[in-house]
């Protein structure tokens, strides 16, 4: 018997996790993957963004602004890189300038700080590579650029250190009620259930209730660019949305590349590729903003899917007709800004309920981790030393030891994926894309988990690398 | 007249050989191609590189070839045999890992050093 | 081990040994090969074909025999060496730091460095191929890796990307193993591999080159399940309505390689857009005194035997500066792109500096039949050299005497004519 289950681990539900940890209960956390971060959470725009967007009196706007406060100070805690750098959203004519002015006027409502309109020329003076021909821009300076899933994973790896349980590799596929009592996959039960299942809360939903909002998964492409052009811009670039479309964006990432996206298509709840219609209207329009970025400095193509609801906002708190039964829905942008915010408005809403009312003597919230590259050459000399593993450095791209490397994996929840390593700690997020380190990581992997090189995934289960031995059939 | 390309360096000359006329080679740059040329059209050869598994070593294959050209139909006979082989570190370049391999009287020697 | 060198060597592959011995033989007192993998030979040892050294050995060897042949000669030698160390950065004051499990981290003074840090290969994002992100797909040189030095099949069904020759090569290698090669495409009209390896390795085994077509679309949830090949127009775009399909569970890119100059551009030196290499004096000194670069961190070769030659004068360089020191500038040429040639290295030459002869590499444009490759300064023809037919994928090389050298006043520019 739990206190809570939370059903999925993205943004989300680590956020809540974390939340929860800090108090007496015993929280059940349920994810299909064999990893937690490993959907919507890896693959968008990586921004928190300031809330000027959402439509005033939205839970989007209000979790948005809320978010957008306490995140900073949370990845400070928590080890994370994030970068308070501001956006632009440019205009280049009248139309431009009224949605500009349109948006300040939903900032100053939403109450966001500090935001204003930018002329020529300052505008050039602030971002040297902006496209002259850009009169106006509505500069938010709270905005900041984040990393997104070593976000989520740091506060997965407090709320697990803190007791939570997190079993991976287990889909929901059925919900009861007994009494008051949830039963969850027909083993697990719980007074409180929370369903933060992405773009599939609606099924989750279903399995209890005929929803009464409809989940469509968006698709949003993205180029991610080399380290090369990581100084192109030095804010996030947004351009106003218009009739046709919103826009691309141009944003440094906190490892210093740049991103460049998104598009935005429905699709199916698994679909993750990029197509070549899509790519290109990124190539058209980013060059709109930023007219002498390097596009063939690409690393990197990939999609992501928000969690769109066809209630145009958030689903947040409990459902109007399941008892305890809690929902964090349609976290689609900026679901990424709001996560933190929307958890603890649900502990507090918990705790009206009786639930979680007394925190624990010796919670965690704080994280450190070890980054080589990041010390000074003294720094590195001397932890080598006492940490020799350190001195080996199997990701020459972005420099990570293997010390690196093997204190994620040591770290719960473990990952069992190169790309579980490298969203933990950047072996093969760079420009070679792990062609160099990728053999080398997975064998260090194979040796702490004490399984075959052949067995280990690049990202989700299934996702095979290797297909057997050479020499193997000597004896047929 | 067959027209080939010579494979014996990276130059790869266009070659024609007068297959009427005792197989006389043109256009090759040097005297290999013209060896070349003739053999290609009356028993093919190659040279076969690969691997045979070693164990005591700090990896697991070790990378060998044929010491000399062998039958073309044989190479995947060779790559057969070469699934049976188990080799013990250390090992030196040229050490004969399998002599006169698939009774071609041609030795499969180690590149390596392991 | 101590931290003073006189000449340290980053890299420890095919550039890296010839330019270490060769900057012990011309004068340096102590040197150092820093190599980041765990032996040297660096890309050499997965190299297992043969075809390497007819030009350097005269006889053909398999690239860990060439590898082997080099790592004996430096046994002979007292050159220090550093293995699995990776060199984190160098600064213009030619401190070196490097750092090692084994070592620990190092900071070593050198009075000259030599950059050998060869290539990386493009991947699949450099040329941004639509589709999922399923597993299975590989550069070709990770694939030769895992086959050949740690005995894994990286796939089954294999379809390859790019007619460079390390996928004419990993086609056959494949093949040999067991493995199903569909089809190798190429975007381009022509071949960016050897002739020979064409025949060696798709014709001996019956695998179809498809000329200019690409692979539009990567199909598959988890592994890669299928991929769309379609036609491409002379702009290189896909001809829609020409998509077929292949059942794989493997794709193999070789779509290029690029210097390695991560740490060259920290230190900052000079770059080369054409080579995405440093810029290079006749002796491959860069525009940073002291600091040389050799191999395919300056420019792709096609033939390791170039990489030894081209390293072999940077030793050389390297060795005279530390016991000599700096080289005039007085009087110098810049090589420059004529028709039909997309780089020259080197781009500076000290005409006094120069001994019998400099040698220029290029590559050119397009493929062209019966050409004359001409050096000229304004007007004046500086030399002509006649050649049958010259192609992208194969660097040319011509050598210019110095008394023909002493007639460029500028320039040197480099360009193909074809024979009226």
């Amino acid at each position: 018997m739990y206190d809570c289950i939370i059903i999925g681990a993205g943004i989300s539900g680590c956020s809540l996790a974390f939340e929860l940890s800090k108090y007496s209960g015993k929280v059940l956390w349920l994810e299909k993957n064999n990893d937690v971060a490993d959907e919507t959470t890896k693959a968008n725009s990586a921004i928190i963004h300031a809330g000027y967007d959402p439509e005033p009196n939205t839970l989007m706007a209000k979790y948005n602004i809320w978010g957008n406060k306490i995140i900073p100070s949370l990845c400070k805690d928590l080890d994370v890189p994030c970068k308070n750098i501001g956006s632009l959203v440019v205009g280049f004519s009248e139309e431009d300038d009224r949605t500009i002015e349109m948006l300040y006027k939903r900032g100053v409502q939403n109450g966001v700080e500090n935001q204003r309109i930018i002329k020529q020329p300052e505008l050039s003076v602030m971002e040297p590579n902006l496209n002259s021909d850009c009169t106006s821009a509505l500069y938010a300076p709270s905005a900041c650029i984040i990393n997104p899933w070593q976000f989520a994973i740091a506060l997965s790896e407090v709320a697990i250190q803190n007791g939570v349980e997190l079993r991976l590799n287990e889909e929901v596929t059925s919900i009861k009620k007994d009494g008051d009592i949830f039963i969850v996959n027909d083993t697990y039960k719980a007074p409180l259930v929370v369903n933060c299942a992405g773009v599939m809360c609606d099924h989750v939903t279903g399995l209890i209730k005929k929803p009464d909002y409809k989940i469509t998964p968006n698709k949003g492409e993205y180029y991610l660019l080399d380290k090369s052009q990581g100084n192109m811009v030095h804010h996030v670039i947004f351009q106003c949305p218009t009739k046709i479309g919103k826009g691309v964006l141009v944003a440094p990432t906190v490892d210093g590349n740049l991103i460049v996206g998104p598009t935005s298509t429905n699709t199916d709840a698994d679909d993750y590729s990029t197509t070549s219609a899509g790519l290109k209207i990124i190539r058209e329009n980013a060059v709109k903003s930023v007219p002498n970025m390097k596009l063939q400095e690409n690393i990197r193509t990939f999609a992501g899917l928000r969690a769109r609801s066809d209630t145009k906002d958030f689903i947040i708190g409990e459902d109007k007709d399941i008892h305890n039964f809690f929902l964090i829905a349609g976290m689609a942008s900026p679901g990424l800004s709001s996560a933190s915010a929307i958890a603890l408005d649900i502990v507090r809403m918990m705790q009206e309920k009786d639930y979680f009312l007394n925190l624990k003597k010796n919670y965690v919230s704080t994280r450190k981790v070890v980054r080589f590259k990041e010390m000074s050459h003294e720094q590195r000399k001397e932890y080598i030393e006492k940490h020799p593993e350190y001195g080996r450095i199997i990701c020459r791209c972005e420099t990570i030891s293997e010390g690196e490397i093997l204190d994620a994996i040591r770290r719960s929840p473990k990952p069992v994926s190169l790309d579980g390593i490298k969203r933990r700690c950047n072996a093969g997020m760079g420009r070679c894309q792990s062609g160099f380190c990728g053999p080398r990581v997975q064998e260090i992997l194979a040796n702490e988990l004490g399984v075959s090189q052949l067995d280990i995934v690049l990202d989700k289960n299934g996702s095979y690398i290797l297909c057997g031995r050479t020499k193997e059939n000597g004896d047929e | 007249m067959r027209e080939l390309i010579c494979i014996t360096c990276p130059k790869g000359c266009h070659l024609k050989v007068d297959e009427e006329n005792d197989y006389k080679v043109t256009g090759n740059g040097c005297p290999r191609g013209a060896i070349y040329g003739k053999k290609e059209c009356t028993h093919p050869t190659r040279v076969v590189t690969s691997t045979v598994k070693i164990v005591g070593a700090e990896i697991e294959r070790l990378s060998v070839k044929t010491n000399g050209d062998i039958p073309k139909e044989k190479i995947f006979d060779v790559m057969k045999e070469l699934n049976r082989v188990v080799v013990k570190a250390p090992v030196h370049r040229e050490d004969v890992i399998v002599s006169d391999i698939c009774g071609t009287g041609v030795d499969l020697v180690a590149t390596k050093d392991l | 081990m101590n931290n003073r060198y006189d000449v340290v060597v980053i890299g420890g592959g095919p550039a890296g040994l010839a330019s270490a011995i060769a900057a012990r033989q011309n004068g340096a007192k102590s040197v150092l090969i820093i190599e980041r993998d765990k032996e040297l030979g660096g890309i050499l040892n997965q190299c297992i074909h043969n075809g390497f050294g007819l030009h350097h050995f005269k006889e053909e060897l398999t690239g860990p025999e060439y590898a082997g042949k080099y790592i004996d000669e430096v046994d002979k030698t007292d050159i220090d060496i550093l293995l699995d160390t990776m060199v984190i950065e160098i600064t213009p004051d030619k401190m070196v730091y490097c750092s090692s499990s084994i070592h620990g981290y190092l900071m070593i003074q050198a009075k000259s460095i030599i950059l050998n840090m060869g290539c990386r290969e493009r991947t699949r994002g450099a040329i941004a191929i639509p589709g999922t992100r399923a597993s299975g797909v590989f550069t070709a040189g990770a694939a030769q890796r895992y086959v050949n030095i740690e005995g894994y099949m990286p796939g089954k069904r294999v379809v390859i990307l790019g007619s460079g020759d390390i996928g004419l090569i990993m086609a056959r290698r494949m093949t040999l193993e067991g493995a199903k090669v569909l089809a190798v495409v190429e975007v381009m009209p022509y071949s960016n591999g050897l002739n020979r390896n064409i025949v060696q390795c798709l014709h001996d085994y019956d695998i179809p080159l498809y000329l200019s077509h690409t692979i539009t679309d990567i199909v598959g949830k988890s592994r890669v399940e299928k991929v769309v090949v379609s036609k491409v127009d002379e702009n290189r775009n896909p001809i829609e309505g020409t998509e077929m399909e292949f059942d794989c569970d493997c794709v193999l890119l070789s779509v290029g390689l690029i210097p390695e100059n991560e740490l060259s551009n920290a230190l900052g030196i000079e770059m080369d857009p054409r080579t995405h290499g440093p810029i290079v004096y006749e002796n491959m000194e860069t525009s940073m005194e002291g600091v040389f670069a050799s191999g395919n961190v300056v420019h792709v070769h096609d033939l390791v035997d170039f990489v030894s030659l081209e390293s072999e004068t940077a030793g050389m360089g390297a060795g005279r500066y530390v016991s000599n020191g700096e080289v005039s500038k007085n009087r110098f040429v810049r090589t420059i792109n004529g028709d039909n040639i997309s780089y020259v290295v080197p781009q500076y030459i000290r005409k006094d500096n120069v001994e019998k002869s400099v040698e220029l590499s290029f590559r050119v444009r397009r493929p062209t039949q019966q050409v004359n490759i001409v050096v000229k300064d304004g007007d004046t023809i500086i030399a002509k050299f006649k050649k049958e037919h010259v192609i992208p994928s194969e660097m040319e090389k011509i050598s210019i005497p110095k008394i023909l050298l002493e007639k460029a006043d500028k320039e040197l520019v480099v360009s193909i004519e074809e024979d009226a």
